[in-house]
């Protein structure tokens, strides 16, 4: 069986085409030339600055506050649904509730972002609120469609778990709240934390929603991003990509590394 | 030292229901009632640009119903080749995706168990760095000064560079390029799952490799098909940055129309309009895939 077959060739052929973009990415955000495809020596000069650009720099961080408020409400929202479409009995509220919140895994973005940001005219409309898009609207729109996701990696998650524990604490007299929070949180932390880290990257990844969803006083990272790109490639976002890549792919591996520490305690105890 | 009993059973579900539920009807399901309103409403030019569809004057309930966003959309021949061309966009995208997928997702599950989840990791972690990134990385492989012209020129198999940036071919390439995690988790998550013994039996009955292929795994693996296709395909036809920055003025996908409709036009009715056809268009694949979705948790629920 140790022949390399179709399938292990178009494998590494895959990776080959996922990876080699990015490499290219980095190789070249080193480059001193301001043609971005013309090499012209080594130079660190683009991420000094990167680091000198005020306008990159407080997207930065709207994009970090936004993102950071969003994953947290989006793990409240999307373990509570997931809970309901794992525990519950079947009926019409829960199959409407897992469509609701499923569909927005699929839908297109244009049309979630136009939807809400009507929906946001409307309510400003109506009630005066809220007055001006802008940090909050944004948080509501990806508060939204992140608990999509977590919703359904909880949920695979609470499948998995052994139910007699928590019946256990039930009938030691524990209240469901308490059952939940003492022994089911615990139980589905790992899930909790990869919704939420989840979140967080589709947060600061999204474009369209948060350019329908925001106002002028809060322009998120890929907003300022697509606008200098439309212009024109610049080697000051190869700088920026390098980082965004370097530092994903470290909480990446530390993840990915705890988590099979994790697993392979839980084997070795179980054993 | 217990508390009584406060929290009892129906007060929490109440809750546990009732958050999600009013936060989805608000922020997900009202918003399409109001699109499909405001389609059918006229537009003017004032704040917000449309006309009110209810009006309430002498003691009676006018409603209007504008009709004309929607017959502009099917008179006007720019719409309905957006719409034609995002489809075969989509379409082309997908069998892509999947011709390139299937076979990488089953390496993936065939591979010893132990080297999967970092092989899995290794195929989801571009998708977590920015997708505007990634798409603008192609930007600089593929423009006509790119590392893949350089490279072309430098063997000397073209003299002039090709114009691939800003073509349908790059679109394709970014869409495959973007996509392509979409359509392997699916796969792999179904095809992980699949008995073993099932293909030593049809090898012990003699079948080929090839045979065995597509008479038993290729079966097997259809919900995983479905899924990663409708994945694939749906975000696909409202697709709006790839085809921005890497398609040409002649790549409409109506995605891109609609933005243009929206923010550059200022014609909220006729971007309502266009969302709500897309929707019509998309209802088919959309049931698709929640039908697999539902099967997928009966099975392990």
């Amino acid at each position: 069986m140790k022949k390399l077959n179709f399938s292990t060739v178009m494998l590494w052929a895959g990776m080959f085409f996922l990876y080699a973009p990015m490499f290219i990415l980095v190789i070249y955000s080193f480059n001193e030339s301001k043609l971005v495809t013309v090499w012209a020596g080594f130079s660190t000069k683009w991420y000094g600055e990167l680091f000198r650009d005020q306008q990159i720099l407080d997207a930065v961080w709207t994009s970090l506050q936004v993102a950071f408020y969003a994953s947290t409400m989006a793990v409240i929202l999307g373990t509570m649904a997931a809970f309901v479409m794992t525990r519950f009995a079947r009926g019409w509220g829960k199959l409407t509730l897992s469509n609701m919140i499923t569909a927005p895994l699929v839908m297109p973005e244009v049309i979630t972002g136009l939807s809400l940001l009507l929906l946001f005219v409307h309510m400003a409309d109506l009630f005066g609120w809220p007055a001006e898009r802008g940090m909050l609207t944004v948080w509501i729109a990806h508060s939204t469609f992140c608990a999509a996701y977590v919703a359904v990696v909880v949920s695979s998650r609470l499948r998995e778990i052994d139910r007699s524990v928590e019946e256990a604490a039930q009938d030691l007299g524990a209240t469901p709240f308490k059952t939940f929070f003492a022994i089911t949180v615990p139980m589905i932390s790992p899930a909790l934390v990869a919704g939420w880290l989840l979140s967080f990257s589709l947060s600061l990844d999204d474009l369209v929603i948060a350019s329908f969803a925001s106002g002028p006083g809060a322009t998120t990272l890929p907003m300022v991003v697509f606008s200098s790109v439309r212009m024109g490639v610049s080697p000051k976002i190869n700088a920026l990509a390098t980082l965004i890549i370097l530092i994903v792919s470290l909480i990446a591996f530390i993840s990915w590394y705890f988590a099979r520490r994790a697993d392979i305690k839980q084997r070795s105890s179980s054993a | 030292m217990k508390k009584p009993l406060k929290f009892r059973l129906p007060k929490g579900q109440c809750w546990t229901i009732g958050v999600p539920y009013f936060w989805l009807l608000m922020f997900f399901a009202l918003p399409f009632a109001i699109v499909l309103k405001i389609s059918f409403s006229t537009p003017i030019i004032s704040i917000p640009p449309y006309e009110p569809l209810f009006q309430y004057a002498e003691e009676s309930l006018q409603i209007m119903l504008n009709l004309g966003n929607y017959l502009l959309i099917l008179d006007d021949s720019l719409y309905y080749n957006a719409y034609l061309s995002s489809l075969k966009m989509a379409t082309i995208s997908t069998i892509g995706c999947l011709l390139i997928g299937y076979p990488m997702a089953y390496a993936i599950a065939r591979a010893p168990k132990r080297n999967q989840t970092m092989l899995i990791l290794l195929v989801m972690l571009p998708s977590w760095t920015s997708f505007l990134i990634r798409v603008y990385a192609w930007m600089g492989i593929l423009s006509n000064n790119g590392v893949i012209n350089n490279l072309l020129m430098w063997t000397g198999i073209i003299s002039e560079p090709l114009q691939i940036l800003n073509t349908n071919t790059a679109v394709y390439i970014g869409i495959i390029y973007s996509y392509l995690p979409f359509m392997i988790l699916p796969l792999y998550a179904n095809l992980s799952q699949l008995d073993g013994s099932l293909l030593e039996a049809a090898a012990d009955l003699g079948s080929r490799s090839l045979n065995t292929f597509w008479k038993v795994t290729l079966p097997l693996s259809k919900g995983g098909v479905i899924a990663g296709s409708m994945l694939v395909f749906i975000p696909v036809v409202g697709e709006f940055v790839i085809p921005e920055l890497l398609g040409g003025p002649d790549s409409l996908m109506i995605g891109k129309i609609l933005w243009q409709e929206f923010f550059n036009n200022r014609d909220w009715p006729v971007a309502s309009a266009l969302a709500i056809v897309m929707l019509g268009l998309l209802i088919i694949p959309i049931t698709l895939f929640h039908r697999y979705q539902a099967k997928e948790m009966e099975k392990t629920a």
